[in-house]
């Protein structure tokens, strides 16, 4: 029996919470967008994150094979980024155009960091990045809701400054209008959003200021408050990509930092930069400071307190 | 009532319904017992019998070496049948231990001073008296209680902490359920001794009973009061419990009494009652059996060198394979491979985990989720400090406030990627050691 005693360091009992639990919580998190965008593009809206998720994990299990790694396909994290890549391209991508953006998003993004827990930058957005370079034309391609007719997106036209409709605040927040697959209805946005803060996988702080600073910006610079912040892919972005715990930082005043910043990007490069969307730009650029945000937002730990307030 | 708690830490299960309701037991005396000479922090006693002596219960058998070190005693009347070195529970060394073997009489050796009049005594007289007893923090530091009560600062309050956070361990419960009176008359012997002019009991709500019985006895007291916490993990743990209590904050690196306070275990105050109003050595103590890998989880007052497969028969035996064997409770004890190992005086526990409980865990590369931070008690980043200590960089752990933890274990309770936090800041910590 002597040898059958399992020897090991406290503590010796353990949380349910597993690295897939989560990730299943941002998959369900996902599926109001995912519904909504099924109803306003059609059965080719799934298909193309059902494409995407395939590649992702093909993408995820085949370099981990010839990298002579662990097979981690079943945490989920593949399909995490499969569902949030297809999110952010145009609904009328063609089908090749999703699955080079999986593997890219996987390969480049991810695995060759060294896989979940080292990339430095959210692989969804390295996936989307390297695909608005290499196929312009196709990436900024819109259709419409319903009818999938070509036009312009919402922030094409304040850009560009064409005389189209602008979308009413009513279509912006249930998200009948044109935009990336996912990044639409901002409702069903925060439907899932506040199923992750309930379930604690997120924190408000990173989404919290990353919106106020577009808000009260985008008033400063003179534009529409309510359509900055629901007219692009701002509350995708807040909730699902600048919250990714992998990369952003760790402790609260962090997040906060983060947040501001990918809100000043993204004001920045809406109002002055050459393209009309700055979200993916912002949190990939503020991606990179997270390890000097880490730096200098340590908590404050216990036993620090002054004298004055130590003898209360 | 308000209720106290402090910032951070993690709410567990608390298992303890497994023996909630036990009452202590008195245990039947073991055939044989292994006292070992080092059972508290600071030198080892020295034995002072030889092999084939008659030894008594409460007879001293190990003598105090210097200032930091107690008095160590027989738990049986017997025979001394050997003076060898033996495993250490906690530590895993093997230390000199002397070994009786039971004559079955149960004889007490003739009981020490009575001190019914203890206000009459001074400091010097009480601490004299624990540290001949062997008094010890019973709450698993295993800290000589004579030194704790002569501190070279001022104290102003006594905290008794009957918080009994770890999951499973129910003994300091039915021990302020079946000693009230005693407890308290442990707490104003402590507050005498360090001159302190408040007392104060904190104890978690899941403990309604001897929250009932305590508070009773409490209100006869001018300067005592009751203070209710809320339940949640480590709050046992003392630098936790001042700041949940009375919002001082222990500096870095200090002790309680830089704060004005002193906190000891309700068990300690109860063992310093004994010794100094009936004039007995601690020859026994309160350990809860438990897991669900024992026939009849217990409370039981045990003689302290009984070994752990003694109460494992105590308790009906073992219900079924046993995975793991836990000395202490669930979160920071000490899992043992050999079950001859003696109880000391700082085992608080004896846990068992059927094997299907024991599962291997699939340790994952740290995915930043930022838990770890959330719940530790200390304000560190636990994940950090792993990531550190696994890539052998001892110094940037340090940097990361390493020393600072007290390994109370939260963050690797709430980790989804089951990272070995505590095995890893042990580790620094003993490198950065040598």
């Amino acid at each position: 029996m002597k040898d059958q005693l399992v020897v090991s360091v406290s503590p010796h009992i353990k949380g349910n919470e597993t690295v897939s639990s989560i990730m299943l919580d941002v998959i369900i998190a996902l599926f109001p967008a995912l519904i909504v965008s099924v109803y306003l593009f059609g059965w080719y809206a799934l298909m193309l994150v059902l494409i995407s998720v395939i590649f992702s994990v093909g993408t995820e299990f085949f370099s981990q094979k010839i990298f002579g790694k662990e097979i981690t396909i079943n945490d989920l994290s593949a399909v995490v980024t499969g569902i949030l890549l297809a999110f952010v391209l145009p609904p009328g991508s063609p089908w090749w155009l999703v699955a080079v953006g999986a593997m890219l998003s996987i390969l480049l993004g991810k695995q060759i960091f060294g896989g979940l827990g080292h990339n430095p930058f959210n692989p969804v957005l390295v996936g989307r990045a390297v695909l608005l370079v290499s196929w312009p034309i196709q990436m900024t391609t819109w259709t419409t809701p319903f009818d999938g007719i070509t036009s312009a997106s919402p922030l094409d036209i304040v850009k560009m400054g064409l005389d189209n409709p602008l979308p009413s605040y009513g279509d912006l927040f249930l998200g009948s209008r044109v935009g990336c697959l996912g990044e639409t209805s901002t409702l069903a946005l925060l439907i899932g959003a506040a199923y992750l803060l309930y379930k604690k996988q997120i924190k408000i702080h990173t989404p919290l200021f990353f919106i106020l600073t577009v808000g009260i910006l985008s008033i400063l610079m003179g534009g529409d408050l309510l359509f900055n912040l629901m007219s692009g892919g701002l509350i995708l972005g807040a909730f699902f990509m600048a919250t990714d715990i992998v990369t952003s930082p760790l402790t609260k005043s962090g997040k906060i930092f983060f947040g501001i910043g990918c809100g000043l990007l993204t004001i920045l490069i809406r109002f002055k930069g050459g393209t009309p969307e700055g979200v993916c730009y912002a949190i990939l650029i503020m991606n990179m400071l997270v390890p000097l945000i880490d730096k200098y937002t340590k908590p404050k730990k216990f036993g620090t307190v002054s004298l004055r307030s130590k003898k209360s | 009532m308000k209720k106290f708690t402090f910032k951070a830490g993690v709410h567990l299960p608390s298992y303890k319904k497994l023996t909630v309701g036990e009452e202590i037991k008195e245990t039947s005396i073991p055939q044989q017992v292994v006292i070992l000479l080092s059972q508290h922090i600071g030198s080892p006693a020295q034995s002072i019998v030889s092999k084939g002596e008659k030894v008594k219960v409460g007879q001293k058998i190990g003598e105090a070496q210097g200032n930091i070190s107690v008095s160590v005693h027989s738990s049986i009347s017997g025979e001394v049948i050997d003076i060898c070195p033996q495993l250490h529970p906690v530590s895993g060394k093997k230390v000199l231990s002397v070994i009786i073997k039971s004559d079955g009489q149960d004889e007490w050796i003739e009981k020490g001073k009575e001190h019914k009049d203890y206000f009459r005594l001074s400091s010097k007289e009480i601490c004299n008296i624990i540290k001949e007893a062997g008094i010890v923090g019973l709450g698993g530091a295993a800290f000589p209680t004579h030194v704790k009560l002569s501190p070279p600062k001022d104290v102003d309050i006594v905290i008794l902490n009957g918080v009994e956070c770890e999951p499973y361990l129910s003994g300091d419960e039915q021990l302020m359920i079946k000693y009230p009176v005693e407890i308290i008359e442990g707490l104003k012997i402590i507050m005498q001794t360090v001159k302190a002019s408040w007392g104060i009991v904190g104890i978690e709500d899941n403990k309604p009973r001897a929250i009932e019985l305590m508070k009773k006895e409490i209100a006869k007291q001018p300067n005592i009061s009751l203070k209710i916490l809320k339940e949640k993990y480590p709050q046992g743990g003392e630098k936790q419990l001042i700041k949940a209590l009375l919002n001082r904050e222990v500096p870095s690196g200090g002790l309680p009494m830089d704060v004005g306070v002193l906190v000891d275990n309700v068990g300690t105050s109860f063992a310093i009652r004994e010794a100094v109003i009936r004039g007995l050595p601690l020859v026994s103590r309160v350990v809860t059996v438990s897991g669900w890998g024992v026939f009849y989880p217990k409370n039981l007052r045990v003689r302290i060198g009984s070994s752990i497969s003694f109460l494992i028969e105590e308790c009906g035996g073992f219900s079924f394979v046993p995975g793991k064997v836990i000395m202490g409770g669930p979160m920071m004890g000490i899992t043992q491979y050999n079950l001859e190992v003696p109880v000391v005086k700082g085992t608080s526990g004896i846990l068992v985990f059927g094997q299907k409980e024991v599962k291997k865990e699939n340790i994952r590369d740290c995915i930043r989720c930022s838990k770890c931070i959330d719940v530790c008690p200390m304000g560190l980043v636990p994940c950090m400090i792993a990531l550190y200590a696994e890539n052998q960089d001892w110094e940037k752990a340090k940097g990361y406030n390493l020393l600072d933890c007290i390994e109370c274990g939260a963050c690797v309770y709430v980790c989804p990627a089951k990272r070995p936090i505590v095995q890893y800041v042990k580790w620094a910590k003993e490198k950065l050691k040598c």
